[in-house]
């Protein structure tokens, strides 16, 4: 469980989304999706919860232990994070970019390597073919599959995903996020995601939070931002996905 | 031709293996200076901008300017130093070679480190911290290894110059490729100014293409290749040091020499009764003028000639003029007690500064003397580089009212052509130089007595100055080399046709004092 407590966090004049009086909890086992336009604070949200940004205010626990007094270099090796664009290190094969954090952590080299196999069996990369390529001789779906991998190779039991099918073709982009459900539900993992794509989180998320401006605007199930959005925004940005449907089915009518 | 080609190869042992110590060190102390120097500069704008200011500014110091600046200043250092703790240090030769080196290593190899660090992906380095590195792994992890081939780039770079560069370290007393090239320009040996140039491309086209191999292995991860690219520098650094260890105590006793053929000659003469007399002997050739005492009293040289007016007005700052036998007197007891340099004798001859016309040219305008130059306020003079600030010119112009007579400065192996062409009306000349009698040039006189006596003189420095064996060895050649013969042998190596090589012009040198004084 996060339990994220009246947090802010303000990059006075610099552009960079702030987030104001913040108050959020995800549950354990939960598949929670942050949404909301850019500059909404949704990233920053994200990052301070491994302590990436430190709020300027506020508590933020996870299973009760304030992560302001945990070493943040531990927190970062106990929580998986999967990055926009990857973030894979070019300079080290598929293999070394998954065996990161296992090899921070100290773990024999044999654990890792029985690890690197599980994980690209679990990412559906075939391990033969991809266990000593690197990251530029990827797609940008195989990359998001390793960067998955490697985030979950030390076994961590919180997943944080920043915007992470945002480069992807829509085809790519339906198989991965589906596997990322899976994995979720199979491994029994906390996660946390950002997107500003409405139908993603209608078709991942057990409970979306909308944002806006740095505040939380309202948070709920996709039934329930449907039935009772809390104010216009909230009606207009779930309504997306039912107008582009609709949209669409009229074009193909015609 | 041949003759210098096979002269030109026998030494390359020596020189290349002093090239390469000299900028493999430079190289390996510039690359441990500028790699944290780097990350800290990369790390902090505040460090970083000033840091690459003065390095670049460093870099616009032309090369010899700079290795030549060493020598003072760690030559006051080497003083105090020795005042504070009673050690002093070599200020000649190699460590000041090796530290204006490394400064130039170090801007291409701190820019390239500066500018790959600064420019990588923010997104990597949140991706290192955010899979739990410390600062000091996603340094060591990330950081470097993506940086590792601009910052071999820069090591490429500086590789490049430091070989070229280190040619230039001749000068102050290390013996390096360049000294092919510096005798060669004195000799006009273009078989082995040429033999310099392409001997130090080759090892700097060699080290630059074992490092381009290692670099494309560390980009495309492949251990062998990196692996043969280390061995061959292995290799080649140990093929180059491989003379030096097998004559470990080459050094042996030194012979100096300054820039020019007598020198060369002189230093060849020397060194080859030391050696019939049992020492082992090395040369430390191309010694700048000054620099050739200074280094005799701190036995980085055992021996050289050098020239009693020479001496007398820049080692002793002297103006008066007491006469030559009260000069050589005075020099030795002051030479002897001053920097316990033994003043063994005068050689015979005389390598004075003397101006010279034209024959023709003089007789045309009536002019014997330096006394008739004054009627004719048109005249140019030509003038090697330091003429014209040397105490003798002063006196020269202050006893003959030339002082704004017009100048032109040559290097000294164009004064004749300068004079022979018109180009200068009449020129400063060395007397013992043969190119006098052989352009048929006409001396002109000092009745004033403006210019003082330049007796070729044999100094010996501390270390030999009561080694009788060593005294004994070169004493026949005190008073054995006569004006005459010294021009005709300096015109031998000066000459263009049927040129000879200073190491032959000695050995007929030295046939000649053997006949003239039969042991």
């Amino acid at each position: 469980m996060i339990e994220i407590r009246d947090v802010s966090k303000a990059y006075p004049g610099s552009g960079k989304e702030g987030v104001s009086g913040l108050a959020l909890t995800i549950r354990q086992g939960e598949f929670l999706v942050l949404i909301g336009p850019s500059g909404s604070g949704k990233t920053t949200t994200l990052n301070m919860i491994n302590r990436l940004v430190e709020p300027d205010r506020g508590t933020i626990r996870i299973e009760g232990r304030n992560v302001a007094e945990t070493d943040p270099v531990q927190l970062r090796r106990g929580i998986g994070y999967v990055f926009q664009e990857a973030g894979l290190f070019p300079h080290m094969t598929v293999a070394e970019n998954i065996a990161v954090t296992p090899r921070l952590l100290g773990w024999d080299e044999a654990r890792i390597q029985a690890r690197i196999d599980e994980l690209l069996a679990l990412v559906r990369l075939d391990s033969a073919t991809f266990h000593e390529r690197r990251p530029q001789g990827l797609s940008g779906g195989q990359r998001q599959r390793v960067a998955l991998a490697r985030a979950l190779a030390a076994r961590p039991h919180i997943l944080l995903l920043d915007e992470p099918f945002g480069a992807l073709d829509p085809v790519t982009r339906e198989a991965v996020a589906a596997d990322v459900r899976d994995i979720h539900q199979s491994l029994g993992l906390t996660t946390m995601m950002v997107t500003h794509d409405m139908t993603e989180a209608l078709l991942l998320a057990d409970r979306i939070a909308v944002m806006r401006e740095g505040t939380l605007v309202q948070t709920g199930t996709a039934q329930e931002l449907v039935n009772h959005p809390a104010d216009s925004f909230v009606a207009q940005l779930i309504e997306t996905p039912r107008r582009r449907a609709q949209a669409l089915a009229k074009t193909l009518a015609l | 031709m041949n003759q210098s080609f096979h002269e030109a190869w026998a030494l390359l042992p020596d020189y290349l293996s002093q090239h390469v110590i000299l900028s493999v060190s430079a190289l390996i102390l510039g690359v441990a200076i500028s790699v944290p120097l780097g990350i800290v500069a990369a790390r902090s704008k505040g460090i970083g901008a000033p840091v690459l200011g003065l390095v670049s500014v460093i870099q616009t110091i032309p090369g010899l300017a700079l290795l030549a600046l060493f020598y003072p200043l760690l030559l006051a250092l080497s003083s105090l130093t020795r005042d504070l703790f009673g050690v002093s240090f070599r200020a000649l030769g190699f460590l000041p070679a090796l530290l204006a080196l490394t400064l130039y290593a170090m801007l291409p190899i701190l820019r390239n480190l500066v500018t790959a660090l600064n420019g990588l992906d923010p997104a990597i380095l949140m991706a290192a911290k955010g899979v739990g590195m410390t600062p000091r792994q996603s340094l060591y992890k990330v950081e470097l290894p993506l940086a590792a081939p601009q910052l071999l780039a820069g090591i490429r770079t500086a590789t490049v110059w430091v070989v070229g560069i280190t040619t230039l370290s001749t000068p102050i007393g290390q013996t390096s490729l360049g000294n092919y090239i510096f005798t060669g320009l004195q000799t006009e040996n273009w078989i082995f100014v040429l033999f310099g140039c392409v001997a130090a491309a080759a090892l700097a086209m060699v080290l630059d293409f074992l490092l381009a191999v290692a670099g494309a292995a560390l980009s495309a991860g492949s251990r062998p290749r990196l692996a043969l690219a280390g061995i061959g520098l292995i290799v080649l650094i140990a093929a180059a040091l491989v003379p030096g260890l097998i004559h470990p105590s080459a050094r042996g006793v030194v012979v100096g020499a300054k820039n020019f053929d007598e020198q060369y000659i002189l230093a060849d003469v020397m060194a080859d009764r030391l050696r019939q007399s049992g020492f082992a002997v090395s040369q430390k050739i191309d010694l700048g003028s000054t620099v050739a005492l200074r280094a005799l009293a701190a036995s980085d040289i055992d021996a050289y000639v050098d020239y009693s007016g020479t001496l007398w007005g820049d080692a002793m700052h002297r103006t008066d003029m007491p006469g030559r036998q009260a000069m050589l007197d005075q020099l030795k007891s002051w030479l002897a007690q001053r920097h316990g340099v033994a003043l063994v004798g005068s050689l015979g001859f005389e390598n004075a500064y003397v101006f010279a016309m034209r024959a023709d040219r003089a007789k045309a305008l009536h002019i014997r003397s330096l006394a008739d130059i004054a009627a004719h306020p048109d005249l140019m003079i030509g003038g090697d580089f330091e003429i014209f600030s040397r105490p003798e010119w002063r006196r020269v112009a202050a006893a003959y009212g030339l002082s704004t007579m017009r100048r032109r400065q040559y290097q000294p192996d164009f004064l004749y052509r300068a004079v022979m062409s018109g180009d200068a009306d009449l020129v400063s000349a060395f007397s013992s130089d043969g190119r006098i009698a052989r352009y048929g040039l006409t001396i002109l006189d000092d009745p004033k007595g403006a210019l003082p006596p330049y007796d070729a003189v044999l100094l010996v420095g501390p270390a030999h100055a009561h080694d009788k064996r060593f005294l004994e060895s070169l004493r026949p050649l005190i008073g054995a080399i006569p004006l005459s013969l010294m021009q005709q042998a300096n015109l031998m190596v000066d000459r263009d046709q049927d040129k000879r090589t200073p190491g032959q012009t000695a050995a007929w040198l030295e046939a000649r004092i053997a006949q003239d004084h039969p042991q």
